[in-house]
Protein backbone atom coordinates (compact mmCIF):
# COMPACT_ATOMS: atom_id res chain seq x y z
CA UNK A 1 0.00 0.00 0.00
CA UNK A 2 1.81 3.47 -1.25
CA UNK A 3 0.75 6.66 0.13
CA UNK A 4 1.67 10.03 -1.56
CA UNK A 5 4.47 11.76 -0.68
CA UNK A 6 2.92 14.87 0.55
CA UNK A 7 0.03 12.75 2.74
CA UNK A 8 3.10 11.47 4.46
CA UNK A 9 4.77 14.49 5.11
CA UNK A 10 1.53 15.99 6.71
CA UNK A 11 1.39 12.93 8.91
CA UNK A 12 4.66 13.34 9.93
CA UNK A 13 4.64 17.12 10.83
CA UNK A 14 1.73 16.88 12.52
CA UNK A 15 3.61 14.20 14.95
CA UNK A 16 6.38 15.93 15.28
CA UNK A 17 4.30 18.88 16.08
CA UNK A 18 2.89 17.04 19.32
CA UNK A 19 6.27 16.53 20.65
CA UNK A 20 7.64 19.99 20.17
CA UNK A 21 9.56 20.87 23.69
CA UNK A 22 7.39 22.92 26.01
CA UNK A 23 7.00 27.07 25.34
CA UNK A 24 10.01 28.79 27.06
CA UNK A 25 6.93 31.42 27.84
CA UNK A 26 4.95 28.33 30.03
CA UNK A 27 7.93 28.30 32.71
CA UNK A 28 8.82 31.52 32.74
CA UNK A 29 4.98 32.47 33.78
CA UNK A 30 5.34 29.79 36.60
CA UNK A 31 8.51 31.88 37.38
CA UNK A 32 6.74 34.99 37.22
CA UNK A 33 3.86 33.57 39.03
CA UNK A 34 5.93 32.68 42.30
CA UNK A 35 7.56 35.92 42.11
CA UNK A 36 4.42 37.48 42.20
CA UNK A 37 2.78 35.62 45.14
CA UNK A 38 6.13 36.01 46.87
CA UNK A 39 5.68 39.74 46.62
CA UNK A 40 2.33 39.55 47.59
CA UNK A 41 2.50 37.79 50.94
CA UNK A 42 5.60 40.09 51.71
CA UNK A 43 3.05 43.22 51.36
CA UNK A 44 0.83 41.33 53.47
CA UNK A 45 2.78 40.50 55.94
CA UNK A 46 4.24 44.20 56.47
CA UNK A 47 0.96 45.11 55.46
CA UNK A 48 -1.03 44.18 58.33
CA UNK A 49 1.77 45.15 60.54
CA UNK A 50 1.88 48.49 59.60
CA UNK A 51 -1.92 48.58 59.31
CA UNK A 52 -2.45 46.66 63.34
CA UNK A 53 0.80 49.39 64.43
CA UNK A 54 -1.31 51.95 63.23
CA UNK A 55 -4.54 51.35 64.81
CA UNK A 56 -2.16 50.33 68.15
CA UNK A 57 -2.60 46.41 67.66
CA UNK A 58 -6.86 46.51 67.95
CA UNK A 59 -9.93 47.67 65.48
CA UNK A 60 -13.48 47.72 65.84
CA UNK A 61 -15.26 46.36 63.13
CA UNK A 62 -19.52 46.29 63.69
CA UNK A 63 -19.52 46.03 67.23
CA UNK A 64 -16.73 43.76 67.76
CA UNK A 65 -13.26 44.02 68.90
CA UNK A 66 -10.81 42.27 67.09
CA UNK A 67 -7.05 41.68 69.16
CA UNK A 68 -4.74 42.71 66.48
CA UNK A 69 -1.35 41.71 68.84
CA UNK A 70 -0.74 38.84 67.03
CA UNK A 71 1.34 41.23 64.93
CA UNK A 72 2.96 42.92 67.15
CA UNK A 73 7.14 42.86 66.72
CA UNK A 74 7.48 40.26 69.13
CA UNK A 75 4.95 37.83 67.68
CA UNK A 76 5.59 38.73 64.20
CA UNK A 77 8.67 40.22 63.76
CA UNK A 78 9.53 42.41 60.35
CA UNK A 79 11.02 40.54 57.58
CA UNK A 80 13.95 42.91 57.22
CA UNK A 81 14.35 41.80 61.12
CA UNK A 82 13.98 37.85 60.77
CA UNK A 83 16.82 38.30 57.45
CA UNK A 84 19.27 40.55 59.74
CA UNK A 85 19.19 37.97 62.30
CA UNK A 86 20.57 35.50 59.63
CA UNK A 87 23.62 37.44 59.54
CA UNK A 88 23.69 38.07 63.38
CA UNK A 89 25.54 35.21 65.60
CA UNK A 90 22.78 33.47 67.98
CA UNK A 91 25.36 32.93 70.98
CA UNK A 92 27.83 35.44 72.40
CA UNK A 93 31.10 35.07 69.95
CA UNK A 94 29.41 32.50 67.98
CA UNK A 95 29.18 32.24 64.14
CA UNK A 96 26.40 34.03 61.93
CA UNK A 97 22.94 32.34 62.85
CA UNK A 98 23.02 31.08 59.51
CA UNK A 99 26.53 28.94 59.77
CA UNK A 100 24.33 27.44 62.90
CA UNK A 101 21.11 26.47 60.48
CA UNK A 102 23.22 25.91 58.01
CA UNK A 103 24.89 22.97 60.26
CA UNK A 104 21.75 22.27 61.40
CA UNK A 105 20.22 21.74 57.72
CA UNK A 106 23.14 19.34 56.91
CA UNK A 107 22.51 17.69 60.54
CA UNK A 108 18.73 17.04 59.71
CA UNK A 109 18.95 16.60 56.11
CA UNK A 110 21.03 13.73 56.74
CA UNK A 111 18.48 11.94 58.90
CA UNK A 112 15.83 12.82 56.70
CA UNK A 113 17.25 11.13 53.58
CA UNK A 114 18.26 8.74 55.64
CA UNK A 115 14.53 7.79 56.54
CA UNK A 116 13.14 8.64 53.21
CA UNK A 117 15.52 6.02 51.60
CA UNK A 118 14.15 3.21 54.15
CA UNK A 119 10.66 4.49 54.46
CA UNK A 120 10.65 3.99 50.63
CA UNK A 121 12.57 0.64 50.54
CA UNK A 122 9.87 -0.58 53.19
CA UNK A 123 6.67 0.89 51.56
CA UNK A 124 7.81 -0.27 48.24
CA UNK A 125 8.46 -3.56 49.48
CA UNK A 126 4.94 -3.93 51.09
CA UNK A 127 3.48 -2.48 48.43
CA UNK A 128 4.65 -5.63 45.92
CA UNK A 129 3.88 -7.91 48.87
CA UNK A 130 0.29 -6.50 48.84
CA UNK A 131 -0.19 -6.78 45.26
CA UNK A 132 0.38 -10.19 45.40
CA UNK A 133 -1.15 -11.67 48.55
CA UNK A 134 -4.34 -10.57 48.57
CA UNK A 135 -4.82 -11.77 52.17
CA UNK A 136 -1.80 -10.08 53.45
CA UNK A 137 -2.73 -6.50 51.71
CA UNK A 138 -6.32 -6.97 53.51
CA UNK A 139 -5.06 -7.91 56.55
CA UNK A 140 -2.27 -5.83 56.87
CA UNK A 141 -3.75 -2.79 55.45
CA UNK A 142 -5.83 -1.56 58.67
CA UNK A 143 -2.53 -1.86 60.55
CA UNK A 144 -0.58 -0.04 58.26
CA UNK A 145 -3.13 2.50 58.07
CA UNK A 146 -3.42 2.67 61.71
CA UNK A 147 -0.31 3.70 62.51
CA UNK A 148 -0.50 6.93 61.09
CA UNK A 149 -2.77 8.05 63.20
CA UNK A 150 -0.92 7.32 66.70
CA UNK A 151 1.11 10.79 67.34
CA UNK A 152 4.84 10.34 65.95
CA UNK A 153 5.16 13.06 69.19
CA UNK A 154 4.21 10.11 71.50
CA UNK A 155 6.02 7.33 69.75
CA UNK A 156 9.13 9.39 69.00
CA UNK A 157 10.72 9.34 72.26
CA UNK A 158 9.96 5.82 72.61
CA UNK A 159 11.86 5.15 69.14
CA UNK A 160 14.67 7.20 70.80
CA UNK A 161 15.18 4.69 74.37
CA UNK A 162 14.90 1.77 72.15
CA UNK A 163 17.40 2.28 70.16
CA UNK A 164 19.46 3.97 72.50
CA UNK A 165 19.27 0.69 74.60
CA UNK A 166 20.10 -1.37 71.59
CA UNK A 167 23.10 0.84 70.68
CA UNK A 168 21.93 2.04 67.67
CA UNK A 169 20.89 5.40 68.66
CA UNK A 170 22.15 7.33 65.52
CA UNK A 171 19.19 5.61 63.64
CA UNK A 172 16.66 6.61 65.89
CA UNK A 173 15.99 9.94 63.85
CA UNK A 174 15.96 8.47 60.51
CA UNK A 175 13.82 5.45 62.08
CA UNK A 176 11.79 8.52 63.38
CA UNK A 177 11.48 9.84 59.48
CA UNK A 178 10.95 6.62 57.87
CA UNK A 179 8.20 5.97 60.23
CA UNK A 180 6.49 9.06 58.32
CA UNK A 181 7.70 8.16 54.89
CA UNK A 182 6.49 4.13 54.67
CA UNK A 183 3.01 4.94 54.94
CA UNK A 184 2.15 7.45 51.22
CA UNK A 185 5.03 5.26 49.37
CA UNK A 186 2.96 2.08 50.40
CA UNK A 187 -0.75 3.31 49.25
CA UNK A 188 0.54 5.26 46.32
CA UNK A 189 2.78 2.46 44.76
CA UNK A 190 -0.15 0.00 45.65
CA UNK A 191 -2.55 1.81 43.58
CA UNK A 192 -0.19 2.18 40.18
CA UNK A 193 0.90 -1.51 41.24
CA UNK A 194 -2.72 -2.73 40.95
CA UNK A 195 -4.54 -0.05 38.58
CA UNK A 196 -2.97 -1.79 35.05
CA UNK A 197 -5.77 -1.96 32.63
CA UNK A 198 -7.48 -5.64 32.50
CA UNK A 199 -6.50 -5.71 28.50
CA UNK A 200 -2.70 -5.08 29.55
CA UNK A 201 -2.96 -7.94 31.75
CA UNK A 202 -4.65 -9.88 29.13
CA UNK A 203 -1.82 -8.47 26.86
CA UNK A 204 0.51 -10.46 29.33
CA UNK A 205 -1.44 -13.60 29.66
CA UNK A 206 -1.19 -14.01 25.38
CA UNK A 207 2.56 -14.02 25.88
CA UNK A 208 2.54 -16.35 29.12
CA UNK A 209 4.58 -13.97 30.80
CA UNK A 210 5.46 -14.67 34.60
CA UNK A 211 4.70 -13.25 37.83
CA UNK A 212 8.07 -11.68 37.79
CA UNK A 213 7.85 -10.51 34.48
CA UNK A 214 4.52 -9.21 34.47
CA UNK A 215 5.84 -6.40 37.46
CA UNK A 216 9.07 -5.57 35.99
CA UNK A 217 7.38 -4.80 32.38
CA UNK A 218 3.60 -4.19 33.59
CA UNK A 219 2.88 -2.99 37.02
CA UNK A 220 5.79 -1.23 37.94
CA UNK A 221 6.19 1.13 35.09
CA UNK A 222 2.77 2.17 34.73
CA UNK A 223 2.86 2.57 39.14
CA UNK A 224 5.91 5.11 38.56
CA UNK A 225 3.80 7.95 38.09
CA UNK A 226 2.13 6.93 41.13
CA UNK A 227 5.62 6.88 43.02
CA UNK A 228 7.01 9.97 42.41
CA UNK A 229 3.01 11.32 43.89
CA UNK A 230 4.59 9.08 46.96
CA UNK A 231 8.02 10.34 46.98
CA UNK A 232 6.91 13.54 46.62
CA UNK A 233 5.05 13.40 49.82
CA UNK A 234 7.17 11.71 51.18
CA UNK A 235 10.51 13.94 51.12
CA UNK A 236 8.26 16.35 53.43
CA UNK A 237 7.21 13.82 55.61
CA UNK A 238 10.89 12.86 55.73
CA UNK A 239 11.98 16.27 56.96
CA UNK A 240 8.94 16.69 59.35
CA UNK A 241 9.62 13.29 60.72
CA UNK A 242 13.61 14.20 61.39
CA UNK A 243 12.72 17.38 63.18
CA UNK A 244 9.78 15.87 65.62
CA UNK A 245 12.21 12.92 65.78
CA UNK A 246 15.19 15.32 67.57
CA UNK A 247 13.25 16.50 69.46
CA UNK A 248 13.48 13.48 72.66
CA UNK A 249 16.39 12.68 70.82
CA UNK A 250 18.86 14.78 73.46
CA UNK A 251 21.14 15.20 70.54
CA UNK A 252 22.71 18.73 70.07
CA UNK A 253 22.63 19.66 66.83
CA UNK A 254 19.53 19.86 64.03
CA UNK A 255 17.15 21.88 62.93
CA UNK A 256 14.48 20.57 66.03
CA UNK A 257 17.12 21.30 68.37
CA UNK A 258 17.17 24.54 67.08
CA UNK A 259 13.77 25.06 66.63
CA UNK A 260 13.65 23.99 70.27
CA UNK A 261 16.10 26.16 71.69
CA UNK A 262 15.01 29.21 69.98
CA UNK A 263 11.39 28.67 70.80
CA UNK A 264 12.44 28.30 74.58
CA UNK A 265 14.43 31.59 74.58
CA UNK A 266 11.65 33.62 72.38
CA UNK A 267 11.67 36.66 74.06
CA UNK A 268 15.14 37.36 73.94
CA UNK A 269 15.27 37.51 69.84
CA UNK A 270 12.11 36.04 68.09
CA UNK A 271 13.22 36.38 64.90
CA UNK A 272 15.28 33.59 65.10
CA UNK A 273 12.70 31.28 65.73
CA UNK A 274 11.36 33.13 62.47
CA UNK A 275 14.08 32.26 60.55
CA UNK A 276 15.00 28.97 61.37
CA UNK A 277 11.43 28.34 60.62
CA UNK A 278 11.76 30.16 56.88
CA UNK A 279 14.79 27.31 56.84
CA UNK A 280 13.49 24.53 57.34
CA UNK A 281 10.31 25.13 55.24
CA UNK A 282 12.93 25.75 52.55
CA UNK A 283 14.66 22.22 52.74
CA UNK A 284 11.52 20.29 52.86
CA UNK A 285 11.04 22.82 49.31
CA UNK A 286 14.20 21.92 48.10
CA UNK A 287 13.65 17.86 48.45
CA UNK A 288 10.37 18.00 47.27
CA UNK A 289 11.81 19.79 44.01
CA UNK A 290 14.49 17.91 44.00
CA UNK A 291 12.54 14.70 43.51
CA UNK A 292 9.98 16.55 40.69
CA UNK A 293 13.17 17.23 38.91
CA UNK A 294 13.77 14.11 38.58
CA UNK A 295 10.42 12.92 37.81
CA UNK A 296 10.75 15.46 34.92
CA UNK A 297 13.51 13.50 33.57
CA UNK A 298 12.62 9.99 33.68
CA UNK A 299 8.50 10.79 32.91
CA UNK A 300 9.00 10.98 29.18
CA UNK A 301 5.98 9.74 27.56
CA UNK A 302 3.20 11.71 28.47
CA UNK A 303 2.66 15.22 27.02
CA UNK A 304 4.41 17.78 28.69
CA UNK A 305 2.40 19.56 31.45
CA UNK A 306 3.93 22.47 33.24
CA UNK A 307 3.62 21.49 37.37
CA UNK B 1 -5.16 -28.42 5.49
CA UNK B 2 -5.54 -29.90 8.51
CA UNK B 3 -7.81 -28.26 10.93
CA UNK B 4 -6.00 -25.86 13.50
CA UNK B 5 -8.68 -24.87 15.74
CA UNK B 6 -11.55 -27.16 16.96
CA UNK B 7 -13.92 -26.08 19.43
CA UNK B 8 -16.43 -29.21 20.78
CA UNK B 9 -19.50 -28.92 22.80
CA UNK B 10 -18.29 -25.64 24.26
CA UNK B 11 -20.80 -23.71 27.17
CA UNK B 12 -19.93 -21.10 28.85
CA UNK B 13 -21.85 -19.92 32.43
CA UNK B 14 -20.63 -16.78 34.12
CA UNK B 15 -21.53 -16.68 37.71
CA UNK B 16 -22.68 -13.83 39.25
CA UNK B 17 -21.98 -13.49 43.38
CA UNK B 18 -25.77 -14.14 44.12
CA UNK B 19 -25.53 -17.35 41.88
CA UNK B 20 -27.26 -16.71 39.25
CA UNK B 21 -26.10 -17.52 36.08
CA UNK B 22 -25.90 -15.85 32.56
CA UNK B 23 -25.70 -18.83 29.23
CA UNK B 24 -22.98 -16.95 27.36
CA UNK B 25 -22.14 -20.02 25.07
CA UNK B 26 -24.33 -22.75 24.33
CA UNK B 27 -23.13 -25.97 22.50
CA UNK B 28 -20.59 -24.73 20.16
CA UNK B 29 -19.00 -26.59 17.28
CA UNK B 30 -17.07 -25.63 15.08
CA UNK B 31 -13.95 -26.09 13.05
CA UNK B 32 -11.44 -24.15 11.58
CA UNK B 33 -8.60 -24.65 8.57
CA UNK B 34 -5.59 -23.73 8.34
CA UNK B 35 -4.71 -20.39 6.50
CA UNK B 36 -8.75 -19.70 6.87
CA UNK B 37 -9.98 -15.99 7.42
CA UNK B 38 -13.41 -16.47 9.51
CA UNK B 39 -15.15 -13.30 11.34
CA UNK B 40 -17.38 -14.01 13.88
CA UNK B 41 -20.30 -11.28 13.99
CA UNK B 42 -23.24 -11.09 15.88
CA UNK B 43 -25.28 -8.31 18.03
CA UNK B 44 -24.24 -7.53 21.89
CA UNK B 45 -24.08 -10.22 24.14
CA UNK B 46 -23.72 -12.92 21.41
CA UNK B 47 -20.81 -14.37 22.69
CA UNK B 48 -18.34 -13.72 19.86
CA UNK B 49 -15.52 -12.20 22.20
CA UNK B 50 -16.28 -14.64 24.71
CA UNK B 51 -15.47 -17.44 22.14
CA UNK B 52 -12.46 -15.70 20.85
CA UNK B 53 -11.02 -15.29 24.62
CA UNK B 54 -11.77 -19.26 25.01
CA UNK B 55 -9.69 -20.13 22.47
CA UNK B 56 -6.78 -17.92 23.12
CA UNK B 57 -7.47 -19.58 26.83
CA UNK B 58 -7.76 -15.95 28.81
CA UNK B 59 -11.25 -17.42 29.82
CA UNK B 60 -11.87 -20.66 30.96
CA UNK B 61 -14.90 -23.10 29.36
CA UNK B 62 -17.45 -24.44 31.64
CA UNK B 63 -17.98 -27.85 29.29
CA UNK B 64 -16.26 -28.51 26.16
CA UNK B 65 -12.82 -28.70 24.50
CA UNK B 66 -11.15 -26.39 22.67
CA UNK B 67 -7.66 -27.56 20.36
CA UNK B 68 -5.51 -25.16 19.37
CA UNK B 69 -3.04 -26.71 16.80
CA UNK B 70 -3.27 -30.30 18.24
CA UNK B 71 -2.96 -28.88 21.65
CA UNK B 72 -5.44 -28.06 24.84
CA UNK B 73 -6.56 -23.83 24.50
CA UNK B 74 -3.72 -23.62 27.61
CA UNK B 75 -1.22 -25.50 26.22
CA UNK B 76 -1.09 -23.68 22.64
CA UNK B 77 -0.95 -20.33 24.90
CA UNK B 78 1.72 -21.40 26.85
CA UNK B 79 3.53 -21.87 23.45
CA UNK B 80 2.77 -18.78 22.14
CA UNK B 81 0.79 -20.41 19.16
CA UNK B 82 -1.07 -17.27 18.64
CA UNK B 83 -0.72 -13.38 18.39
CA UNK B 84 -3.97 -11.22 20.33
CA UNK B 85 -4.93 -7.83 19.16
CA UNK B 86 -7.41 -6.34 21.10
CA UNK B 87 -9.94 -3.44 20.30
CA UNK B 88 -7.88 -0.67 22.17
CA UNK B 89 -4.46 -1.01 20.93
CA UNK B 90 -3.46 -1.34 24.40
CA UNK B 91 0.35 0.00 23.84
CA UNK B 92 2.40 0.41 26.63
CA UNK B 93 2.33 4.20 27.35
CA UNK B 94 6.13 4.27 28.95
CA UNK B 95 7.70 2.39 25.82
CA UNK B 96 8.60 3.62 22.26
CA UNK B 97 6.77 2.05 19.34
CA UNK B 98 9.77 0.26 18.29
CA UNK B 99 9.83 -1.35 22.23
CA UNK B 100 6.12 -1.95 22.32
CA UNK B 101 6.96 -4.19 18.79
CA UNK B 102 9.43 -5.87 20.62
CA UNK B 103 7.82 -6.51 24.16
CA UNK B 104 6.49 -10.18 23.45
CA UNK B 105 10.45 -11.12 21.96
CA UNK B 106 11.65 -9.37 25.43
CA UNK B 107 9.14 -12.11 27.57
CA UNK B 108 10.05 -14.98 24.84
CA UNK B 109 13.98 -14.40 25.54
CA UNK B 110 15.02 -13.80 22.16
CA UNK B 111 18.19 -12.47 22.12
CA UNK B 112 18.63 -8.24 21.17
CA UNK B 113 19.71 -8.12 17.47
CA UNK B 114 16.93 -10.57 17.26
CA UNK B 115 14.45 -8.31 19.12
CA UNK B 116 15.64 -5.79 16.87
CA UNK B 117 16.05 -7.07 13.56
CA UNK B 118 12.22 -8.08 14.05
CA UNK B 119 10.67 -5.47 15.32
CA UNK B 120 12.11 -3.23 12.15
CA UNK B 121 10.96 -5.92 10.05
CA UNK B 122 7.45 -5.44 11.27
CA UNK B 123 7.13 -1.98 11.88
CA UNK B 124 8.08 -1.87 7.96
CA UNK B 125 5.69 -4.23 7.30
CA UNK B 126 2.79 -2.11 8.70
CA UNK B 127 4.53 1.24 7.15
CA UNK B 128 5.55 2.71 10.72
CA UNK B 129 9.21 2.19 10.43
CA UNK B 130 9.55 6.39 10.91
CA UNK B 131 7.39 6.36 13.94
CA UNK B 132 9.78 3.81 15.62
CA UNK B 133 11.50 5.94 18.98
CA UNK B 134 7.73 7.97 18.75
CA UNK B 135 6.16 7.45 22.20
CA UNK B 136 1.94 6.46 21.63
CA UNK B 137 0.81 9.02 22.69
CA UNK B 138 1.91 10.83 19.60
CA UNK B 139 0.23 8.48 17.02
CA UNK B 140 -3.18 8.51 16.08
CA UNK B 141 -5.49 5.58 16.80
CA UNK B 142 -5.09 3.89 13.54
CA UNK B 143 -1.34 4.10 13.28
CA UNK B 144 -1.96 2.77 17.30
CA UNK B 145 -3.66 -0.15 16.11
CA UNK B 146 -1.04 -0.80 13.04
CA UNK B 147 2.07 -1.14 16.01
CA UNK B 148 -0.73 -3.20 17.76
CA UNK B 149 -0.79 -5.74 14.87
CA UNK B 150 3.18 -5.43 13.98
CA UNK B 151 3.17 -6.56 17.88
CA UNK B 152 1.38 -9.84 17.42
CA UNK B 153 2.85 -10.65 14.35
CA UNK B 154 6.44 -10.14 15.86
CA UNK B 155 7.19 -13.27 17.09
CA UNK B 156 5.32 -14.91 13.90
CA UNK B 157 2.37 -16.99 15.15
CA UNK B 158 0.42 -18.77 12.46
CA UNK B 159 -2.82 -17.81 13.87
CA UNK B 160 -4.04 -14.08 14.91
CA UNK B 161 -6.91 -13.48 16.79
CA UNK B 162 -8.78 -10.02 16.74
CA UNK B 163 -11.04 -8.78 18.95
CA UNK B 164 -13.11 -6.13 16.91
CA UNK B 165 -9.58 -4.25 16.20
CA UNK B 166 -10.78 -1.53 13.97
CA UNK B 167 -14.23 -0.74 15.98
CA UNK B 168 -12.85 2.40 17.33
CA UNK B 169 -11.61 3.68 14.00
CA UNK B 170 -14.08 6.09 11.44
CA UNK B 171 -14.83 4.38 8.56
CA UNK B 172 -12.42 5.53 6.28
CA UNK B 173 -9.37 4.73 8.34
CA UNK B 174 -11.27 1.49 8.74
CA UNK B 175 -11.41 0.19 5.34
CA UNK B 176 -7.71 1.47 4.82
CA UNK B 177 -6.78 -0.67 7.51
CA UNK B 178 -9.07 -3.69 6.24
CA UNK B 179 -6.55 -3.67 2.89
CA UNK B 180 -3.53 -3.51 4.85
CA UNK B 181 -4.66 -6.52 7.22
CA UNK B 182 -5.78 -8.68 3.79
CA UNK B 183 -2.10 -7.18 2.02
CA UNK B 184 -0.24 -8.54 5.46
CA UNK B 185 -2.46 -11.80 5.59
CA UNK B 186 -1.89 -12.16 2.13
CA UNK B 187 1.65 -12.09 2.42
CA UNK B 188 2.13 -14.64 5.33
CA UNK B 189 1.96 -17.93 4.23
CA UNK B 190 -0.62 -19.81 5.82
CA UNK B 191 -1.95 -17.75 8.53
CA UNK B 192 -5.34 -18.34 10.27
CA UNK B 193 -6.98 -15.25 11.19
CA UNK B 194 -10.13 -15.00 13.80
CA UNK B 195 -11.86 -11.71 13.18
CA UNK B 196 -14.66 -10.06 15.79
CA UNK B 197 -16.34 -8.07 14.41
CA UNK B 198 -19.87 -5.75 14.40
CA UNK B 199 -19.94 -4.82 10.95
CA UNK B 200 -21.22 -6.96 8.35
CA UNK B 201 -19.47 -5.58 5.37
CA UNK B 202 -16.22 -5.39 6.96
CA UNK B 203 -16.72 -9.64 8.02
CA UNK B 204 -17.60 -10.12 4.36
CA UNK B 205 -14.73 -8.03 2.59
CA UNK B 206 -12.29 -9.50 4.81
CA UNK B 207 -13.57 -13.23 5.31
CA UNK B 208 -13.62 -16.86 3.69
CA UNK B 209 -16.28 -17.80 6.11
CA UNK B 210 -18.33 -16.33 8.08
CA UNK B 211 -20.00 -17.32 11.71
CA UNK B 212 -23.20 -15.67 12.68
CA UNK B 213 -23.75 -15.72 16.34
CA UNK B 214 -27.20 -14.68 18.02
CA UNK B 215 -27.32 -14.19 21.88
CA UNK B 216 -29.41 -15.12 24.94
CA UNK B 217 -28.14 -18.43 25.13
CA UNK B 218 -24.80 -17.33 22.49
CA UNK B 219 -25.18 -19.82 19.15
CA UNK B 220 -23.94 -19.59 16.52
CA UNK B 221 -26.99 -19.49 14.26
CA UNK B 222 -25.24 -19.70 10.62
CA UNK B 223 -22.39 -19.76 9.44
CA UNK B 224 -21.39 -18.37 5.77
CA UNK B 225 -19.18 -19.18 3.15
CA UNK B 226 -17.88 -16.19 1.29
CA UNK B 227 -16.69 -17.45 -2.04
CA UNK B 228 -15.87 -13.55 -3.01
CA UNK B 229 -12.80 -13.97 -5.72
CA UNK B 230 -8.87 -13.18 -3.95
CA UNK B 231 -7.19 -11.06 -4.10
CA UNK B 232 -9.89 -8.34 -2.80
CA UNK B 233 -10.07 -4.65 -3.05
CA UNK B 234 -12.73 -2.03 -3.95
CA UNK B 235 -13.80 -3.75 -7.02
CA UNK B 236 -15.13 -6.59 -4.48
CA UNK B 237 -17.72 -3.90 -2.61
CA UNK B 238 -19.07 -3.19 -5.98
CA UNK B 239 -19.83 -7.13 -7.05
CA UNK B 240 -23.34 -8.38 -7.49
CA UNK B 241 -22.64 -10.82 -5.04
CA UNK B 242 -20.34 -8.96 -2.04
CA UNK B 243 -24.23 -7.36 -1.87
CA UNK B 244 -25.78 -10.84 -2.22
CA UNK B 245 -23.74 -12.35 0.54
CA UNK B 246 -23.74 -9.17 2.64
CA UNK B 247 -27.91 -10.05 2.70
CA UNK B 248 -27.37 -13.35 3.99
CA UNK B 249 -25.44 -12.18 6.90
CA UNK B 250 -28.06 -9.45 7.14
CA UNK B 251 -31.03 -12.38 7.39
CA UNK B 252 -28.86 -14.59 9.13
CA UNK B 253 -28.52 -11.98 12.28
CA UNK B 254 -32.15 -11.05 11.66
CA UNK B 255 -32.94 -14.53 11.84
CA UNK B 256 -34.88 -14.10 8.41
CA UNK B 257 -33.91 -15.56 5.09
CA UNK B 258 -33.70 -13.88 2.02
CA UNK B 259 -35.71 -16.27 -0.13
CA UNK B 260 -38.81 -14.70 -0.35
CA UNK B 261 -40.46 -18.31 -0.93
CA UNK B 262 -40.12 -19.49 1.98
CA UNK B 263 -39.47 -16.68 4.57
CA UNK B 264 -38.70 -18.92 7.46
CA UNK B 265 -37.98 -17.62 11.07
CA UNK B 266 -35.61 -18.72 13.30
CA UNK B 267 -36.25 -18.37 16.71
CA UNK B 268 -32.53 -18.23 17.75
CA UNK B 269 -31.66 -14.99 16.42
CA UNK B 270 -33.29 -11.15 17.23
CA UNK B 271 -35.95 -9.99 15.44
CA UNK B 272 -36.55 -6.55 14.45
Amino acid sequence: MTQSAPSREAQITAVVRADRPPSESSTLRTALMTLAILVALVLIWEGMKAFSSANNYEISVAGWTIDLTLFNDSQLPHLTDIARSLLEPAQRNGPPLYVTLLDAVWFTLLSAIQGFVFGGLIGFGLAVLFTHIGFLQRGLLPFVVASQTVPILAIAPMVVVWFGRAGISGLAVPAIAAYLTFFPVTIYTLRGLTSVSPTALELMQTYAAGTWQILIKLRLPNAIPQIFTALKLAATASVVGAIIGELPSGFQNGLGIAILNFARYYNQSPPRLWATIFVAGLVGIAFFGVIALIERLVVRWKPKQSE
Amino acid sequence: MSSVITIENVNKTFRAQDGTGVNALENINLTIEQGEFVSFIGPSGCGKSTLLRIIADLIKVTSGTVTVNGKPAEQARKDRDYGFVFQNATLYDWRTVRRNVELPLEIMRYSKAEREQRATEMLKLVELAEFADRYPYQLSGGMQQRVSIARALSFQPRILLMDEPFGALDEMTRERMNNELLSIWGRLKDMTVIFVTHSISEAVYLSSRVVVMSPRPGKISRIIDIDLPRPRGSQTRDMDAFFHLSSQVRHALRGTTPDERSPAILHDGIHD
